[in-house]
């Protein structure tokens, strides 16, 4: 590359990082404050975007920016109040269930009022061209952009430091109890910042529509970004925003620069598990205060007799009926068998993961790969492809295990997309992006019926395995970790083994399903290993309760039948689900099973 | 009077023949901008064929499910449509992961899968199956379209961009084998490959300008398009530099581009509005009638699916699945892009596309220059295909 070459990319850099800095400042933000993993940012930014395009056709681009920012500001405000202020006292975690159904209805509310097409917006006026920089054409918009995120961020540092509102916010993000026990008024607090957070949201989209055009897809891969820079920065740290901004922004300008624009699909998250590797709170964040009086649970199984009982009742469907029921149930009984191993991580464990697609991804490829390339017979196949999602979860669970809180999660969703990008991109072993084809069962497992009850028999023993391994000593001692970790040490407990073994139990138990996935499908492609596989495998989980061990059981069921029953008959199926899970949420904060487990006991 | 008559014909109704049923599964709210067309076609080809009484005296009728745009779910709708529905054919999918996995699950399950839109070669080579047929020019046959254009240029020094999964990266695996076959010499200067939807079009532009191209080969559609076409206007990128692009022409991909449209670029598309053979005349005439909108690509795919059901029924004389696959081979039928022929040899249509230029008319995209490219002609050669088929 030329000197003016080099220099054209730094700028090309520096453009890109000022749009990440404003939609990763305002979540940054939220997070600091309320702790909410607001997974609907992107959603937000998607809005600004929608409508910065529609305003600007009837006042002109530049005054849409403003408009479009305050709408979604108040949009957030609104969602805030109505929405996120009943949850607070909820389980930690089930503001996320709640954001994700916001991401859903607002998907499906764009759709519905600007349509499918994509929406290129205007040029901005006055920035409509190029000007020449060493000889090459650089356009005037991006240098406008490169000198505004600098602004912005001068405008929230002076904001956070020299304003009374700041200093609430900084208070709150130090140790928020304390600033609550100080008296300063947290609700009023936590709308503001809401709202803030989601006008710079909407600000961010609004100014990228002379770069890009408002479109459906917009919203998720912007929220993956924000969450990378807010970690790799440090939660709650603007500065750190604005640093893990232009470190990524330049990486990949560089990457395209020199020719090496493939790594692009997964830069990001290579930077972020470096960085949390090297420092567990990202690049300018503090261990902030553990939130203190975590809700410790015994975890005890509400009833065998009960699940015996399913069990038994599943076991005679096939008397029954030969057809798609039983394959509907297979899919439960997979997802079933996933969410109780994650939720053994996250429950017992106290180990949040975002990344749990990774392990249930490992088992399906391990299982085609066995099959397709070592000719293993499917018996085999089925049985040993765990061992590489138990491998992969011994390698990265022994970096997890040294992060907690967020920062675990976000480690655990780097190594996902890291194993995804690497199926997605190795052709000739994994298929790439079309995935493998041609992953049957052994004939004696080829109907429905026989394939049916070898997954309700596998899974059966397996979600009983792992409740027991809830209830042994070492289950005692993994929780006794999750609660107490300076006591545990205290009294002999190798906390971190503890961890990394039920990192490792949780994995093996997660390829498992994914392995059985595999072979119910006929095929499997990286879709197995993506981040959505991974969020649904939490939204089971936390509908039907956390605190419960047959939460994520019924979590399950309730969120597959869910799916396939509302999309075959409503047109807008997406935002559908998201209603029915708002509705939930609302109405039952400790998920399905802990409601009926409190019924039960009144 | 009027219940009783109602009751009458509800107890009359099994009596007469049943339907033959078409279970279509398609990613309708993922790929929205093309599947809502699609599905417009269909009930367009649906109506016209009830209207005419049906196939063999039986009604058509269409069971269309959302996919959910991942192929573990498909495969579930699938299996569904099979086992609840009873479905005589499936049809549709637009990814190709999700093509492959229905094509796969069809095999395994012995129904016929119409797979409609899938650009992915290997659904009708690598993985093809006796049971899985393809309307729309692959990947392939859409890069070997631009080829005569691009070797008549004669430039030297190519640059090439594609988003980077199997469709973008076999439109650059063909391009460049059949460029260097037209036009040995030839130099592949620069590669962009990047992410799905996520391209960072400033330095992508820039990257490709370093490498002092000639001409510029592209896959990108969509939001990747548009960002690409803009960044590209703006730093001057395609001055002087002819830039060929598949699938830029179609409305879909097209219409959003507006005034940014650039000049002159080589595409693969369809030019609606300026075809005027009587069989596309017909199909727009009644596709603006039912639907006061004009006809897009996805609209043209849609209507040609469900009349190619409908004709391998007819042929067949039957809904069963071992005649309809016998039917589908080598069945000849008229389209609004005029004749094709389900070839026998792999499951391939010679559905066509239009290859013209980009222009701007009165601040919108159009298709200029433009020629019919008739799939049958854009094959490899028999022998190639049974390699790859392992037949």
């Amino acid at each position: 590359m030329s000197a003016a070459a080099l220099l054209l990319q730094f700028l090309n850099g520096l453009a890109a990082a000022s749009s990440l800095f404003l939609v990763a400042s305002g979540l940054s933000l939220i997070f600091g404050v309320s702790r909410i993993v607001n997974f609907a940012h992107g959603s937000l930014y998607m809005l600004g975007m929608y409508l910065a395009v529609w305003l600007s056709a009837k006042v002109g681009f530049w005054l849409s920016v403003p408009l479009a920012a305050a709408a979604v500001g108040a949009f957030g405000l609104l969602v805030e109040f109505l929405l996120l202020r009943r949850l607070y006292r909820a389980p930690e975690l089930l503001q996320l269930l709640a954001t994700f159904a916001l991401v859903l209805v607002i998907k499906d509310f764009a759709l519905w009022a600007w349509g499918a097409e994509d929406l290129l917006g205007p040029r901005a006026p006055g920035l409509r061209d190029a000007i020449e920089i060493a000889g090459r054409q650089f356009p005037k918009y991006d240098l406008f952009l490169i000198m505004l995120g600098p602004a912005v961020f001068a405008l929230l540092h002076f904001l956070l430091t020299r304003t009374r509102f700041g200093i609430l916010i900084r208070a709150a993000t130090e140790d928020r109890e304390m600033a609550g026990a100080l008296g300063v008024n947290q609700r009023w607090l936590f709308t503001a910042v809401f709202a803030l957070g989601a006008l710079l949201a909407g600000l961010g989209g609004a100014l990228a529509i002379p770069r890009e055009p408002a479109n459906l897809e917009i919203d998720l891969s912007v929220v993956s970004d924000a969450f990378v820079i807010v970690v790799v920065g440090g939660l709650g740290s603007i500065p750190g925003a604005f640093l893990a901004a232009l470190l990524i922004g330049e990486i990949k300008a560089f990457c395209i620069g020199l020719g090496y624009s493939k790594i692009t699909l997964v830069a990001e998250f290579i930077v972020m598990a470096v960085v949390l590797v090297l420092r567990p709170w990202g690049l300018l964040g503090r261990a902030g205060a553990e939130p203190r009086g975590a809700t410790a649970v015994p975890f005890t199984l509400e009833s065998k007799k009960l699940m015996l009982a399913v069990v038994a009742a599943l076991a005679l469907v096939p008397v029954f009926s030969g057809g798609y029921v039983l394959v509907l149930l297979t899919d439960v009984l997979v997802f079933a068998l996933f969410a109780v191993s994650l939720h053994f991580l996250l429950g017992p464990g106290g180990m949040v993961s975002f990344g749990h697609a990774a392990y249930f991804g490992l088992g399906a490829y391990g299982a085609a790969l066995l099959v397709l390339r070592a000719g293993l017979p499917m018996e085999i196949a089925l049985l040993l492809a765990p061992l590489a999602a138990l491998a992969g979860a011994a390698l990265f669970g022994w970096f997890c295990v040294r992060l907690s809180g967020i920062y675990l999660a976000m480690l655990t969703l780097a190594f996902a997309q890291i194993v995804w990008s690497i199926a997605f991109q190795w052709d000739t072993v994994t298929g790439g992006s079309n995935g493998l084809v041609g992953v049957w069962p052994a004939s004696w497992l080829g109907s429905r019926a026989a394939y049916y009850l070898a997954t309700l028999s596998l899974c059966a023993l397996a979600v009983g395995a792992v409740w027991r391994v809830v209830g042994s000593p070492f289950g005692h001692a993994l929780r006794a970790s999750r609660d107490s970790p300076l006591r545990a040490e205290a009294i002999g407990i190798d906390v971190r083994a503890q961890q990394w073994t039920a990192f490792i139990i949780a994995g093996a138990f997660a390829g498992l399903a994914g392995s059985l996935y595999a072979f119910s499908k006929g095929s499997i492609s990286p879709e197995t290993l993506s981040v959505p596989r991974s969020v649904d495998g939490l939204v089971m989980v936390l509908l039907g309760g956390v605190q419960t061990l047959t939460g994520p059981v019924w979590g399950a069921a309730l969120f597959t039948w869910l799916e396939d029953s509302v999309s075959r008959d409503v047109a807008y199926w997406r935002a559908a689900i998201g209603a029915v899970v708002l509705l939930l949420v609302l109405a039952f904060p400790i998920g399905i099973a802990g409601a009926a487990g409190k019924w039960r006991s009144r | 009077m009027r219940f009783l008559a109602l009751l009458l014909a509800l107890a009359a109704a099994p009596a007469l023949s049943q339907p033959v049923k078409i279970g279509e599964l398609n990613s309708y709210k993922v790929f929205a901008v093309f599947l809502e067309p699609y599905k417009k076609g269909m009930e367009l080809a649906l109506e016209e064929i009830n209207a005419g009484g049906g196939v063999n005296g039986r009604k058509l009728e269409l069971i269309v499910r959302d996919d959910g745009g991942t192929p573990g779910d498909a495969v579930r709708v699938a299996e569904e449509l099979i086992a609840r529905d009873r479905v005589n054919v499936l049809m549709g999918t637009f990814a190709s992961n999700v093509g492959l996995a229905v094509a796969n699950l069809a095999a395994q399950r012995k129904i016929l899968f119409l797979a409609s839109e899938p650009l992915t070669d290997k659904i009708v080579w690598e993985n093809g199956n006796r049971y899985t047929f393809r309307l729309r020019p692959s990947t392939y046959m859409q890069t070997a379209m631009l080829i005569p254009e691009a070797a008549k240029l004669q430039k030297k020094r190519w640059a090439i961009v594609y988003p980077n999964y199997e469709y973008g990266q076999s439109a650059t695996a063909s391009f460049k084998r059949l460029l260097t076959q037209a036009q040995p010499g030839v130099e592949f200067v620069a590669e962009q490959a990047p992410a799905l939807g996520k391209i960072e079009a400033g330095a992508v532009v820039q990257a490709l300008a370093e490498a002092k191209p000639d001409a510029i080969f592209s896959s990108l559609f969509a939001a990747d398009l548009q960002k690409f076409v803009r960044e590209g206007n703006t730093r001057g990128l395609f001055k002087n530099t002819p830039v060929f692009n598949l699938l830029a022409g179609e409305p879909e991909y097209l219409d959003p581009l507006k005034d940014e449209t650039p000049d002159g670029w080589w595409v693969t598309g369809y030019p609606w509005s300026e075809i005027n053979t009587p069989e596309h005349k017909r199909f727009r005439d009644a596709y603006q009638k039912r639907w006061k909108d004009y006809p897009r690509q996805g609209s043209v795919v849609g209507y040609t699916a469900v009349y190619s059901v409908a004709n391998a029924i007819r042929k067949a004389k039957s809904a069963d699945t071992e005649k309809l696959v016998e039917a589908l081979k080598g069945l000849e039928m008229q389209t609004p892009f005029g004749p094709i022929v389900w070839r026998a040899l792999d499951h391939q249509s010679t559905m066509g596309a239009y290859v013209g230029q980009l222009a701007q008319r009165d601040g919108k995209g159009a298709m200029v220059n433009w020629r019919y490219a008739d799939g049958a002609r854009v094959q490899p050669s028999d022998q190639d295909i049974r390699a790859r088929r392992k037949e």
